[in-house]
């Protein structure tokens, strides 16, 4: 057992993954020597050397699309780019390239690739560097979606992505890169498309993604006080998704919520809702609530953003507020 | 400039004088305001300015490619108008450059080109019935023989230059000395992905060479308006990689100076950047009428100077050419091109799975879902 954070659990992953696939590399801005501008991939460059570990002029087009080449001759790449709000600039290769490749080419050529990324609000970085914007490449048909919650997981669906042999786009959360806990020995291999319920209830289903997640276990935990038992299910893969735990818990509790830090309009709770709505509509005894970002950028200010991004508090009012008669 | 990077240049000054081109001999519409210089073998009348490196059966062969190539860009045309075919994009006119660039080629060597570089793939490996195939409408086009490393037209202007950079980049790292080629048109130089194709290759001094196929008009807009660079070579100085400028409708002058771009990359020298200079005689498409917006005398001016012609000329002078053989290539290119048609119209129409399981490896339980719903099986 190591205690390691979310941030050192990156490296740990990819280098479990460079340990075991001498053919894997990766390649991003100032991911070798700086060690990452968030420091997750520190480390990587002494064990794998600067051929496996590879800095970058700053084209995010060129290394997602280089990255994507390469991936076409059957070597598996990571590629990483800085913020996520850069796949905007590298957009025509993720959605129209390497998410069409596999279709176009009728099953023929497979894109062993990863890009990833670091998501989300709440440090600080303004409009331009704090979005989360996983329901962007959610909606992209031929890319598969992953936002890991935790350390463990991290390692674990990074080992998935990397050996799953499509593109996965790999969102990394800004705010938890701190968050630190026990990881077992040995290795850790997760899978895609398995979501997690992290916290049993009765009474009120909550899904929530990413930085989302913690905030929800801690609205929970304050509902019990109340006598409101949730169920807490992190998502954790957007694409593929993971319909039957959250259909599995609704038809339970009758009650459903998704926490999301994208901005209102068609973030990934709007998908989820209409797929509780068309298939456990009989099971549902109110109306399904999204919480979320508002439609907006998101604030510089500190007391804006706070107040922007679903806090613990609007998680825990909503439901009180909400849970009606089945508390 | 190094002497490593004036390679490319040094090497075609050795092999004939590239400097000294007159106005007056310059085609039309590709015109330069300084007279800058362009590498040319065979003059359009056949003459030849310099003893040219290919035998004399390497030449009828070339003009052989370069005659099918023409058959299969008429008969495309053809079907397209009798509903047989989607949109198609004629090549007619950049056969030299694209038969010339795929001759310089090895077996193994990626290619990465455009939808319309159906004569580039072909030559390159790409089977005509395949290319056919995807011209119906069918993904299934979009398959590739196992061992020929060419990739599916792509239909977005400019990401596909970016791969034939990972592609050579990937082959170093494997230790093979393969290298991509990657071919483009004047109006893709204007897109953001040249410039990041360009400078990566060269920072990271992969395999690559860069064909730009500058045919004069990209759709309605002309070149002129599309760059104030004198030239598309001369673009290559400011990444610091070779730039070669040469008359694309010379498949030897194309032969030589991609081959020689070929082989500095083989040898670890990094990528090149070689402008072909040719013209697109057809439409940009089949939903396009150029007639609004360029003259015919242009046209015209430029079906003087067609490739095909100049090599016919050329072998006329050699003895090497007659009516008959002409005759006789033609016929055997359209057996193959009609027996080529015929199996890509004979492949049953897709199935309704075909395209839920092209999607991933594995399918999702969501895309199972859908395809159920869509299908109405189950």
């Amino acid at each position: 057992m190591a205690q390691l954070s979310y941030r050192e659990a990156v490296a740990y992953g990819i280098a479990q993954e460079m340990r075991r696939d001498p053919k894997l590399v990766m390649l991003g801005e100032d991911i070798a020597a700086a060690g990452g501008v968030f420091k997750t991939t520190v480390g990587l460059l002494d064990e794998f050397g600067p051929d496996r570990i590879k800095d970058t002029p700053i084209s995010e087009q060129a290394i997602v699309g280089a990255a994507m080449g390469a991936a076409m001759t059957g070597i598996p790449v990571i590629a990483e780019l800085m913020f996520s709000d850069f796949v905007a600039v590298t957009w025509d290769m993720i959605a129209n390239e390497i998410a069409k490749t596999r279709y176009m080419t009728d099953g023929q050529v497979a894109l062993p690739l990863v890009i990833r990324t670091a998501n989300g609000g709440g440090v600080r970085f303004g409009a331009q560097h704090s979005q989360s914007v996983e329901n962007w490449c959610m909606m992209i048909p031929g890319l598969k979606v992953v936002a890991p919650s935790t350390p463990t997981d991290v390692i674990g669906l990074m080992a998935a992505s990397v050996r799953d042999p499509d593109p996965v786009v790999f969102f990394e959360h800004k705010a938890l890169m701190a968050m630190s806990e026990e990881i077992p020995d040995g290795e850790i291999v997760d899978e895609l498309g398995k979501a997690k319920i992290l916290r049993e209830g009765t009474d009120v289903t909550i899904a929530a993604l990413a930085a989302m997640v913690p905030k929800a276990l801690e609205a929970a935990e304050r509902l019990a006080a109340d006598g409101i038992s949730a169920e807490v299910i992190d998502v954790r893969s957007l694409m593929p998704l993971d319909t039957r735990t959250i259909l599995g818990s609704v038809s339970k509790t009758g009650r459903f919520y998704t926490v999301e830090e994208n901005p209102r309009v068609l973030g990934w709770g709007a998908e989820v809702v209409s797929i509780v709505t068309d298939e456990a509509f009989w099971d549902l005894d109110g109306p399904c609530i999204r919480i979320t970002t508002p439609h907006i950028p998101l604030p510089a200010a500190a007391s804006l953003e706070d107040m922007a991004i679903p806090s613990v508090d609007r998680i825990y009012e909503t439901v009180r507020r909400t849970a009606g008669g089945s508390a | 400039m190094t002497s490593r990077k004036a390679g490319l240049g040094r090497g075609l000054e050795a092999l004939i004088p590239i400097h000294g081109e007159t106005t007056s001999s310059r085609p039309p519409g590709q015109t330069s305001a300084n007279g800058s210089s362009m590498f040319r073998l065979i003059n359009p009348d056949g003459t030849v300015r310099d003893r040219l490196p290919v035998t004399l059966e390497e030449m009828k062969s070339l003009y052989a490619d370069m005659v099918e190539a023409r058959v299969y860009d008429d008969k495309s045309m053809a079907m397209q108008r009798q509903g047989r075919l989607a949109t198609y994009a004629p090549f007619r006119g950049q056969e030299a450059a694209q038969i010339g660039a795929a001759a310089a080629l090895r077996p193994g060597d990626w290619v990465s080109g455009t939808y319309r570089d159906a004569a580039l793939n072909w030559k390159a490996g790409y089977p005509w019935k395949l290319l056919i195939l995807g011209r119906t409408g069918d993904e299934r086009g979009g398959q590739v023989p196992e061992g020929v490393n060419v990739m599916p037209p792509s239909i977005t202007v400019g990401g596909h230059m970016i791969h034939a950079v990972g592609l050579a980049w990937a082959e170093r790292l494997k230790g093979t000395d393969r290298i991509a080629l990657t071919s483009f048109g004047d109006g893709a130089t204007s897109e953001g992905d040249f410039h990041e194709a360009m400078n990566f290759a060269a920072v990271y001094e992969t395999p690559t060479v860069f064909l730009c196929q500058n045919n004069g008009w990209a759709i309605s807009y002309p070149v002129e308006e599309q760059t104030r660079s004198e030239t598309i070579a001369d673009k290559a100085l400011a990444y610091g990689m070779p730039g070669v400028r040469v008359d694309g409708n010379d498949v030897i002058a194309v032969l030589v100076a991609v081959r020689e771009a070929a082989e500095r990359a083989r040898e670890g020298e990094g990528p090149s950047l070689v402008e072909a200079v040719t013209y697109r005689l057809g439409p940009h498409t089949t939903a396009d009428d150029p007639g609004r917006y360029r003259k015919d005398d242009e046209v015209a001016a430029w079906e003087e100077l067609d490739p095909l012609v100049r090599v016919r000329r050329l072998l006329e002078r050699s003895g090497a050419w007659t009516e008959s053989w002409q005759q006789s290539l033609e016929t055997e290119a359209s057996n193959r091109i009609e027996e080529a048609v015929a199996w890509a119209e004979s492949v049953p129409e897709p199935e309704p799975d075909d395209m839920f399981k092209r999607m991933f490896a594995e399918p999702t339980p969501n895309l199972v879902e859908q395809e159920r719903e869509a299908t109405g099986r189950g």
